[in-house]
């Protein structure tokens, strides 16, 4: 696999949410993607940045543009050095949300992408990894 | 300890040379802004910050802006920068109100030590080092009330952006333009909900064409609304949900089950009429 481009942003403020997720879509559609799949990655990028930001005190997102083959692709790191997630399945749960929220964010971004990773260790952090192919 | 003290007392016994050629820096031709500030406020923040710097430097060993002994030079300098960054002075002007001291104290040091040269060095380098960094704390500043003005700015142009429009007896619309980050939301949903309540209107068209993500976020807050408008007698209608955007909504698992929602702004617009009793027909 490729690694064609590659960039780091902070997600420290509300602010930065709405920036990354800007530049999500600027990649997006640079690399090809269709209207429809950038609004998919950009709402997964959406929820995984603001789950980086509420839950996990706040973090960073990395992008980067891959190649495989004659595929192309964008893969997305959101890193967080917050609480971490006891039970990660539970999470992954429609609905389940300890912070009053609709609780479909986690899931609802895992069924937007191709390819989707979380690890989680309590107390230490979270990183989420989501790779969409054009 | 020892040296610095010197130093302070050598500012003292000059400070009125010193203060004068400084003032004469200051209101140079092309350096003195006299539409922006008047000479009065001007001399008083030189006077002041001129009595805080020695202070500082007789209270500290070192020169370090961010002990404690340094914080009224800091507050005094955080409030000129910014405002000047309101009154609308240049980074540079701003700068420049630390930046011309230079000269006088240069001067000053350059006299009296003209037969030490080590010395002479010495007191040079920590003097502009000094002065270097709050001139530098100035700009800082000064960017960073920019932002925070142009900041602000942007909240109020979006704000302004969604205004609540009366359609009819009793139907509101909202036009969501841009992005709906939290803050945003919540302002629109709270105008919408007096909006409803000053009109008595009984249908509350929310329209999404222009908002280019919704997320679980933004659903909630719309849910939200819905339930609070149904609560004072309002039906609302989401309108302009696009195609990429529905999609999305149902791989989120997101529905607006029992909302009313159209494709467009016209059919809310129709739908809410016959809600009200009215019929929109073409005439024969
Ligand atoms: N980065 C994270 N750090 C800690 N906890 C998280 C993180 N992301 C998700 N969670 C946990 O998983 C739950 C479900 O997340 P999500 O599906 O996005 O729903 P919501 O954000 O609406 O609560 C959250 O309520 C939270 O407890
Ligand atoms: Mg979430």
């Amino acid at each position: 696999m490729l690694l064609l481009r590659r960039d780091s942003f902070p997600l420290q403020s509300s602010d930065d949410i709405v920036k990354a997720r800007q530049i999500v879509r600027t990649w997006a559609a640079e690399l090809g993607f269709k209207l429809v799949d950038q609004t998919k990655i950009v709402t997964a990028s959406s929820e995984l940045a603001r789950n980086a930001y509420d839950h996990g005190k706040g973090g960073i997102m990395i992008i980067e543009a891959i190649e495989d083959g004659d595929r192309k692709g964008l893969r997305l790191t959101f890193q967080d050095q917050g609480p971490g997630i006891p039970d990660i399945e539970q999470a992954l749960k429609d609905g389940y949300s300890t912070s009053g929220g609709l609780g479909l964010g986690l899931g609802g971004a895992k069924r937007l992408v191709n390819e989707f990773h979380i690890e989680s260790t309590v107390g230490k952090g979270t990183t989420v990894r989501i790779v969409k192919w054009v | 300890m020892e040296k610095q003290k010197s130093i302070v007392s050598l500012l003292k016994a000059k400070q009125d040379t010193i203060l004068q050629e400084w003032e004469k820096e200051q209101f140079s031709a092309g350096k003195f802004r006299a539409d922006l500030i008047s000479p009065d406020e001007l001399k008083q923040q030189m006077r002041d910050f001129w009595d805080s710097l020695l202070k500082a430097l007789g209270q500290e060993e070192r020169v370090d802006l961010s002990d404690e002994g340094w914080k009224p030079v800091r507050s005094l300098l955080t409030e000129l920068s910014k405002s000047r960054a309101k009154l609308g002075f240049t980074p540079s002007e701003t700068a420049l109100f630390v930046f011309s001291l230079k000269k006088p104290i240069f001067q000053l040091i350059q006299d009296t030590f003209q037969n030490d040269p080590a010395r002479l060095q010495k007191e040079l380098w920590d003097l502009n080092t000094l002065l270097d960094s709050l001139g530098l704390f100035t700009t800082e500043t000064y960017i960073r009330s920019k932002e925070e003005i142009i900041r602000r700015q942007q909240e109020e142009m979006l704000e302004l952006s969604t205004p609540v429009v009366k359609i009819w007896e009793q139907i509101v619309a909202v036009p969501l333009i841009g992005t709906l980050d939290s803050a945003r939301t919540q302002t629109v949903m709270e105008n919408l909900l007096q909006e409803i309540v000053a009109a008595s209107a009984t249908v509350a068209i929310i329209d999404i064409t222009g908002v280019p993500t919704v997320d679980t976020l933004v659903a909630q807050h719309l849910i939200k609304t819905v339930s609070a408008a149904r609560l004072m007698g309002a039906e609302c209608i989401i309108s302009g949900i696009r195609p990429q955007i529905a999609q999305t909504m149902i791989h989120l698992g997101v529905s607006f089950q029992d909302i009313t929602t159209k494709a467009t702004l016209a059919e809310a617009i129709k739908y809410g009429l016959s809600q009200v009793g009215y019929r929109i027909s073409k005439m024969e």
